[in-house]
């Protein structure tokens, strides 16, 4: 089985450089790839176009390298939890392009399945539309939208073996698993890493040919936006 | 005249056994709390999940399992997790069978407006857009008219559109309305003690209310 294990965030990002576009997974603080976003905050690269739901927020997740102002472009559905993500935009040192959550997601699930472009109906009659392709298909119009090139995605999961499948659990899988099929190197980190053959084949949800680099992290704080219980009556 | 809670309650009467239901965020999100008893629906929150539960009991919360909202939430029997091109996958073929949402402006011809206020901070339009652009069947909730009193059912949408020709029906504080197809606010019921005249004026787009148009039964 090919080993695609690296020794942790500081070897897996190493050659991330200056101006590269990141894919990011995670749905707000979610399953977000806590460990390297610590590593590119240290490496300080700079001039990154991010590709990533959300932005995290101001003193966690993708928040952390805005802070450092390593981020030239977010691409985002939704970006309303930061304050210094707005601070930045309103100054014009961050661009910024919002694009439909579900056009964000099948646009990465489409380069992870080599399919240059879709048509979706996300947008049309909307400024999403201004400058896009229409067609319509039976009768109703849709926008053609391209498949993304990042250079890394970057994901984390639940757990992965040495051979880079990967399990994630509840909600935090998001737009993980669709992120990394899409980079062209994807990097992941895992909270437990396991030696192959230790995951069930069936139970998969990315397999290991869609990942390049594999590591344990550690320190993962997980933290929790919108914290909602209920009373025990 | 309804609450927040009042507009839920009335649109969870247009809940039917069997339906997956996407609530959005504010209002939309009350709607759970007024399904009636016997009726079965399935909720989807379109970070991955079909069949969100309640919040979780205090010190059960779940860092790992949170809605579209961000808010901890939890899984009921029945439950599963996909990816967010799967959760859109599912909303974009339909098999969602109800959206409900809020809106900033709905048009007589069914455009929604709901995600950006030119001069204001942009958040983003999350999975609005492709919600409205493919879902067969959704309900706006949202108050009648706006902070400085101005009717938020118009002629035509100012604000930047989510979605065209989209919208098929409005609940209100004040009342229900269809949106016809070949345009214009059709009053189908009022709120209790709600005159149609009240609802006249306050509603600025083309309307067709009959004098005699019913209250709304919410029990």
């Amino acid at each position: 089985m090919i080993n695609k294990v690296v020794s942790g965030a500081d070897e897996a990002i190493k050659d991330i450089t200056d101006g590269s576009t990141l894919m990011l997974g995670g749905f707000g603080l979610c399953g977000i790839p806590e460990n390297c976003i610590t590593a590119l905050v240290k490496k300080g690269v700079g001039q990154l176009t991010c590709i990533s739901n959300n932005a995290g927020v101001d003193d966690f997740g993708i928040g952390l390298m805005l802070q450092q102002r390593q981020v030239k472009k977010m691409i985002s559905s939704y970006v309303g939890e930061n304050a210094e993500f707005e601070r930045q935009l309103l100054s014009g040192e961050l661009e910024v392009e919002l694009i439909p959550q579900g056009t964000l997601a099948t646009r990465c699930m489409a380069a992870g399945y080599g399919m240059p472009a879709i048509y979706t109906p996300a947008g049309v009659g909307t400024e999403v539309a201004e400058g896009k392709e229409v067609r319509n298909f039976n009768g109703k119009d849709y926008l053609m939208e391209y498949a993304f090139d990042a250079d890394f995605a970057i994901v984390k999961a639940w757990k992965g073996d040495t051979a880079g499948n990967l399990v994630y659990r509840f909600t935090s899988r998001n737009f993980n698993p669709v992120m990394a099929m899409a980079g062209k190197v994807t990097i992941a980190e895992v909270e437990e890493l396991v030696e192959a053959g230790e995951l069930d084949p069936d139970q998969v949800h990315t397999p290991g040919v869609y990942v390049h680099r594999i590591f344990q992290g550690s320190g993962y704080e997980k933290r929790i936006e919108q914290r909602t219980v209920r009373t025990k009556s | 005249m309804l609450d927040k809670n009042g507009i839920a309650k009335r649109i969870a009467k247009e809940i039917k056994d069997g339906y997956y239901v996407n609530l959005g965020i504010g209002i939309p999100t009350l709607v759970a709390n007024y399904i009636p008893e016997g009726v079965n629906v399935v909720l989807q929150s379109e970070n991955g999940l079909l069949g969100m539960g309640p919040f979780p009991f205090e010190g059960e919360e779940d860092p790992d399992l949170i809605n579209a909202g961000k808010q901890t939430i939890t899984t009921l029997p029945g439950s599963s997790i996909f990816d967010s091109a799967m959760s859109f996958g599912m909303i974009r073929s339909q098999k969602i069978d109800l959206t409900i949402l809020g809106a900033m402006e709905v048009s007589e011809n069914g455009d929604i407006a709901n995600w950006k206020i030119p001069g204001k901070m942009v958040k983003g339009m999350g999975g609005a857009m492709d919600l409205v652009a493919s879902a067969r069947n959704i309900i706006v909730a949202m108050q009648h008219v706006n902070k400085a009193g101005e009717s938020k059912l118009l002629p035509a949408c100012t604000l930047p559109l989510t979605g065209v020709r989209c919208i098929r029906k409005i609940v209100t504080e004040l009342a229900v309305f269809d949106v016809l197809q070949e345009g214009g606010f059709k009053l189908i019921e009022r709120a209790p003690g709600v005159s149609v005249d009240y609802i006249r004026k306050a509603t600025s787009g083309k309307l067709y209310a009959d004098d005699d148009a019913p209250e709304m039964v919410l029990d």
